[in-house]
């Protein structure tokens, strides 16, 4: 497999407070990276520093081999995209609108056909069609959501960062997401996902990478990863891991005191 | 490289858009109305010109036939009028693209081109030299002095705000509020040491008026304008995805730095350009983009040119009413774009609220 994208002993320091020291992960075509951790270990850090936004003190990314500094902004937006946790436009533009502003790394590159086609389709996968008209400022949580994430997928990249892509969704759109994220990987891309409901991580990503206090505690399978001793020691709280009857995927449930019964 | 192909059909993205299709009729009536007003303006006034002859004598300068008029009327429409009108139209244009500039690179609908300093910085210099009684440049001073300092300030303010090669807006518009009471005590201070004569050219002064208007103020205010209402459009598609944040913005290949950095240096020189020729006039940079917006929504590509065809709508009538409305007198035309423009932005305020439920 290749590598679309690999940090190597990633390590950033605000104020002499470590944020994230050590960090290696490597990202490949066609699969679907978990980032978890409990709050403020580092996710969106990590995040931050895989999309080119923060230099990191120490260490270095490489997208296809090249480092991040390396390139312009506009080719590392053919490159990657991000969907950030918070979705705010200044002013009431169309959610259609929105939706097109993906393409602009491709202005001059693609034809106005090709534009279009990636807008409808990215549209239509994350069910806003029928929103385009209205203004992106008056839609609802979860409708900016998707059609912020119209926007991600519109732009076309071989990489694909998600910041918490399913905080503000129902569940029937926490699937959708997912099994668009899955598309993509499947397609030939890769997907990078941060999420705090570790099952909806468990049946969806190829591989997961546990982030605690900054450091990446393990790195691997979901099933290596998913194991209830180490995820009650990072999130410090016992947790069980049951196997879904059908498929024996995992579910990782927070142990709760039980009423007197 | 593959395209992720969904498993159905993708449906038409379905276009909604009625007021996509109104921008060209609008851009088109703007221009046509200001033509118009230009055209009224130039033939109004203590001396009357027909219409007629006004094009006849255009025509004439022009070498497109026409005939010149007598010397009287003449004199009163090429040496008078016509750089007042022209005059107006330009630092118009120059205000209500500055304005539209502003809003774009704060992604802010209340910001104008005052709060990063300019207007007040080129009031400290015009009115430093008129209580001092510099006179370097002879008639030229105040005027150059106010483009001076109204540039010199956006950069202190620009450069104050700056932190690791980043600027954070929040940190721009406060050091701008900072830098803004700063200039306020200094033309105080400059006020408190002048005479009663100086007092009262000062006062003349802020109010801003166009009375002052002549080809050399044509001229030297031309290549500033011409250079700012240039490279704005250039920018309109990337304003555009500013509006989802820098973050967004960067990821989508902007550099959103180098263009903060060109757009506020071309809404400098706007609206340095504006204030040294004609003093203070607010709210046009405010209130003219914001109209627009809610007429044709927020695209800049529309919303960049019709600003500066609308500020220079709005100017050209508004000297033509403040200097015919009280006739012989001459009311300032800041006072009155301010008196006219303050109430109908609250009318803007409320509609806007009631509609969308606040501003956005």
């Amino acid at each position: 497999m290749t590598a679309l994208l690999e940090a190597g002993g990633i390590g950033c320091t605000v104020g002499g407070r470590e944020l994230l020291a050590d960090v290696d992960l490597a990202v490949h075509a066609g699969e679907i990276l978990a980032l978890l951790g409990p709050n403020g270990a580092g996710k969106s850090t990590l995040l931050s520093v895989l999309a080119g936004d923060r230099r990191p003190d120490r260490g270095e990314v490489r997208i296809d081999g090249r480092p991040l500094a390396a390139y312009r902004p506009a080719e590392l937006a053919r490159r990657r995209a991000l969907l950030p946790q918070t979705h705010e436009v200044s002013f009431p533009f169309p959610a259609a609108e929105v939706v097109r502003m993906g393409r602009a790394p491709w202005t001059g590159r693609c034809s106005a056909a090709e534009d279009e086609a990636a807008v409808a389709r990215a549209t239509t996968a994350t069910d806003c069609a029928h929103l385009a008209g209205r203004p992106f400022t008056a839609l609802s949580g979860g409708e900016r959501a998707r059609v912020a994430l119209a926007r991600v997928l519109a732009q076309d990249t071989a990489l694909l960062l998600l910041d918490e892509p399913t905080a503000a969704l129902d569940l029937r759109h926490q699937e959708l997401v997912l099994r668009i994220a899955r598309e993509r990987a499947d397609a030939g891309r890769g997907v990078v996902v941060v999420l705090h409901d570790l099952t909806l991580a468990a049946a969806h990503a190829d591989r997961i990478a546990l982030l605690d206090a900054g450091r990446t505690v393990a790195t691997g399978s979901t099933r290596e990863v998913l194991d209830a001793e180490l995820l009650g020691r990072v999130y410090r709280h016992p947790v069980e891991v049951l196997a879904h009857p059908r498929g024996g995927a995992p579910i990782v449930l927070p142990e709760r005191p039980r009423g007197a019964d | 490289m593959t395209t992720a192909a969904p498993p159905e059909r993708p449906a038409p993205v379905r276009e909604e858009e009625p007021v996509r299709d109104r921008r060209p009729l609008l851009l088109a009536a703007l221009t046509v109305a200001l033509l118009a007003c230009a055209l009224l303006a130039a033939g109004t006034g203590a001396y009357a010109i027909p219409l007629g002859d006004l094009l006849a004598s255009l025509a004439h300068r022009a070498h497109l036939g026409g005939h010149a008029l007598e010397r009287v009327p003449e004199s009163v429409l090429w040496n008078v009028r016509l750089p007042r009108v022209v005059l107006a139209l330009l630092v118009g244009a120059a205000l209500g693209c500055a304005g539209a500039l502003t809003q774009g690179v704060f992604g802010n609908p209340l910001a104008e081109p005052a709060v990063i300093g300019v207007s007040s910085g080129g009031a400290v210099g015009a009115v430093a030299c008129i209580v001092l009684g510099l006179d370097a440049l002879g008639s030229w001073t105040v005027t150059a002095a106010a483009f001076a300092s109204g540039l010199l300030t956006v950069g202190a303010v620009y450069a104050l705000s700056r932190s690791g090669g980043r600027t954070e807006v929040v940190t721009l518009l406060l050091t701008g509020v900072a830098v803004n009471a700063f200039c306020g005590a200094l033309i105080g201070l400059l006020l408190f040491t002048a005479d009663t004569a100086a007092i009262s050219q000062v006062t003349f002064w802020q109010l801003g008026s166009l009375s002052q208007a002549g080809w050399t103020k044509v001229l030297a205010v031309l290549p500033f304008a011409a250079l700012g209402l240039a490279v704005a459009p250039r920018y309109a598609r990337r304003l555009d995805l500013l509006a989802l944040g820098e973050r967004p913005a960067r990821h989508l290949g902007v550099d959103v730095e180098r263009m903060r950095i060109v757009l506020v240096t071309a809404v400098a020189l706007l609206t340095a350009a504006a204030v040294a020729v004609s003093g203070v006039i607010g709210f046009v940079g405010l209130v003219v983009p914001h109209l627009l917006r809610m007429l044709a929504g927020p695209g800049h590509r529309f919303l960049l040119p019709a600003s500066a065809v609308g500020g220079a709508l709005v100017l050209v009538a508004g000297d033509l009413a403040a200097r015919t409305l009280a006739a012989p007198a001459e009311l300032p035309l800041g006072v009155l774009t301010a008196f006219i423009g303050s109430p109908f932005f609250f009318w803007l305020l409320r509609r806007t609220r009631r509609r969308q439920g606040g501003w956005a």
